[in-house]
């Protein structure tokens, strides 16, 4: 497969060399132009934006300027039904200068996301119509359901997970009420944390119900931060650094929420006790926002923690490439280590922080009337 | 050129909420010094309280996100 | 930008990967974990509270024994008291019985001594009165040996009895 990806990056670098004359970028293209022709300026934020952004194929490293990436299937839900083809089709263009034929219909790629290909291309050689300003396609896309690179890690992760929780749990069957050895070890302290210091401290009475949705959410958050802490292959992706993660783990939340809300928790919205009744409306308008910024908060905060780490992690390493020089190497790298290992607190703590506060919401939505 | 304005926006959101996190943290140790018996009723009080203002401020991320 | 409006397809998978994974999760791997260790912290209770248990037990045990010891020395204070007590009027009555039989002896010699010196004065008194009647016996005889003494005598009786 890889070799494969070798040959057709071959292609894929002409397409590239396209793909840099509609950079949005200009200033940029200033640069290059003084720098010298054949040699393209650096851009840190596009190469960071570019790492933590979803694409279509896993892209390993750059072979003599030729990248070199693992073809992820594209699953496209399109007008005519179900169309499946390998990403390797697009030859890396991300441009929309390359069109793919699949299930009698045409594709482009445009920055990862695909629309169906226009006729004709247009001045810059892409097969989408695309605003001049903005640069935003106007063409029509299909549902895509590709196993994306942050849907391979997810994937990953999920099998990572298993794999150490099935074997552990196994090791409690077999020899039952004695101490915990090996994956049981390390695991139980863990379940128990969550079980005793989130769950019941944070839920209360009815805790039980709820422990394996947190422990679920815990350790699929916690497993995910640290594969995307591995800096190659399988890790590295950004998968709790992706908004859309974020948000199904907070939609998740706020259905276990409200769904578990009692006529309390209810009351406490929409006709706060003990007020003036004048100020009753205006509370229930703030409390009814509130109920949708908490969970859009648990969304942003992982989102935004996970992949401000990327972003620091990448900069760091994008200096030696910014000074042009080795010189800084051993500076970037010590940078980069040190935020590493905040990066490693980072993901147990962001873990930690949405399950606490998922647990904090169903324990304030189940709360009784102690008044 | 609205993206670096609203990149200021985003610093100066983070500026208020590196205080409001630092107050939460040295008053945090404070009580844990005072107390610390109480360590771990006033560790989850703690980020709970942080959670909370870092929210607002990654509200302010957001906005300078959206705007960009 | 794309980093914050979320991909359906990601979405798509997420949401069916997570439920998937807390199924297979709650099912295989949450449910013997946690019920394996809520058994042991029972087992573990039990055993703290059978082990607390036999402690009071061994404590109840141990002023049960101390009791026991102390009622002991009790009655041997007790028995030594007893035995004391005894042995002090043994000696007490041995003593007033000895001195009775002293006074008793000192007594019945000195009734014998006052007797014995009766009898002895009793004695000299007889003899002196023998000797007395001897003595007049003989001065009589001497004085009243011839007629003319006896008539001398009579006549000085006589005058007497005059006088009288």
């Amino acid at each position: 497969m890889a070799s494969n990806a070798v040959l057709a990056s071959e292609e894929a670098h002409t397409a590239n060399e396209h793909a840099s004359a509609i950079e949005a970028n200009a200033e940029s293209h200033g640069h290059a132009t003084e720098q010298g022709e054949e040699k393209e300026a650096f851009n840190p934020a596009e190469v960071i934006m570019h790492h933590i952004a979803d694409s279509h194929g896993w892209h390993l490293f750059d072979w003599n300027d030729h990248p070199v990436s693992i073809p992820l299937p594209v699953i496209l839900y399109t007008n005519n039904g179900l169309v499946v083809f390998s990403s390797a089709e697009f030859h890396h263009d991300q441009e929309g200068t390359h069109v793919v034929e699949a299930g009698g219909q045409r594709f482009v790629n445009v920055h990862e996301k695909i629309y169906y290909a226009s006729e004709e291309a247009n001045e810059h050689g892409v097969y989408a119509h695309m605003d001049h300003e903005t640069h935003e396609v106007s063409n029509e896309s299909p549902w895509d359901i590709s196993i994306t690179k942050n849907v391979a890690a997810l994937l990953f992760a999920a099998l990572v997970i298993l794999l150490i929780f099935l074997p552990a749990a196994r090791s409690y069957k077999k020899n039952p009420n004695s101490a915990p050895r090996g994956l049981a070890g390390f695991v139980e302290p863990l379940v128990v944390f969550v079980r005793d210091d989130i769950a019941k401290n944070n839920i209360g009475h009815h805790y039980k119900r709820f422990v394996p949705l947190l422990l679920t959410i815990f350790f699929f958050i916690w497993i995910n931060n640290l594969l995307g802490l591995v800096p190659f292959f399988p890790g590295g992706a950004n998968v709790t650094g992706n908004i859309a993660v974020t948000m199904v783990l907070a939609i998740i939340a706020f259905v276990v929420t409200n769904v578990n809300g009692n006529k309390h928790y209810w009351g406490h919205i929409f006709w706060m006790p003990g007020l003036p009744v004048a100020v009753k409306p205006l509370l229930a308008i703030v409390e009814f926002i509130g109920i949708f910024t908490k969970p859009f908060s648990l969304m942003i905060r992982l989102f935004a923690n996970i992949t401000a780490g990327h972003i620091i992690v990448l900069s760091l390493v994008s200096l030696v490439f910014i000074f042009e020089t080795v010189w800084i190497s051993p500076a970037s790298v010590l940078l980069t280590l040190f935020i590493s290992i905040l990066e490693l607190l980072v993901a147990a703590l962001q873990a930690y922080i949405f399950t606490l506060l998922t647990a904090l919401y169903i324990g304030a939505a189940m709360h009784e009337e102690h008044h | 050129m609205t993206g670096s304005i609203a990149a200021l926006g985003a610093g100066l959101a983070v500026i208020g909420v590196g205080i409001g996190i630092g107050l939460i943290g040295g008053h945090a140790m404070e009580a844990i010094a005072r107390q610390p018996e109480h360590t771990g009723k006033i560790q989850t009080n703690m980020i709970i309280a942080a959670a909370l203002v870092e929210g607002a401020g990654l509200f302010g991320i957001v906005v300078a996100l959206l705007g960009n | 930008m794309g980093i914050v409006t979320p991909g359906f397809g990601l979405i798509f998978w997420t949401t069916l990967t997570f439920f998937i994974l807390l199924f297979l999760l709650a099912k295989f791997a949450w449910k013997p974990i946690l019920k394996a260790v809520q058994d042991r912290e029972e087992a573990i209770d039990s055993a703290l509270e059978a082990a607390k248990a036999a402690k009071a037990e061994m404590a109840s045990l141990q002023t049960n024994n101390e009791q026991l010891l102390k009622e002991a020395r009790e009655e041997r204070e007790q028995i030594l008291k007893e035995a004391r007590a005894l042995r002090d009027k043994t000696i007490a009555d041995a003593k007033t019985a000895a001195s009775e039989e002293a006074a008793k002896v000192l007594d019945a010699a000195r009734a014998q001594i006052h007797n014995e010196k009766m009898a002895a004065m009793t004695e000299v008194k007889n003899q002196v009165a023998q000797l007395a009647i001897d003595m007049s016996e003989r001065i009589l005889r001497a004085e009243l040996k011839d007629a003319a003494a006896q008539k001398a005598m009579v006549d000085r009786a006589m005058e007497d009895v005059k006088m009288n």
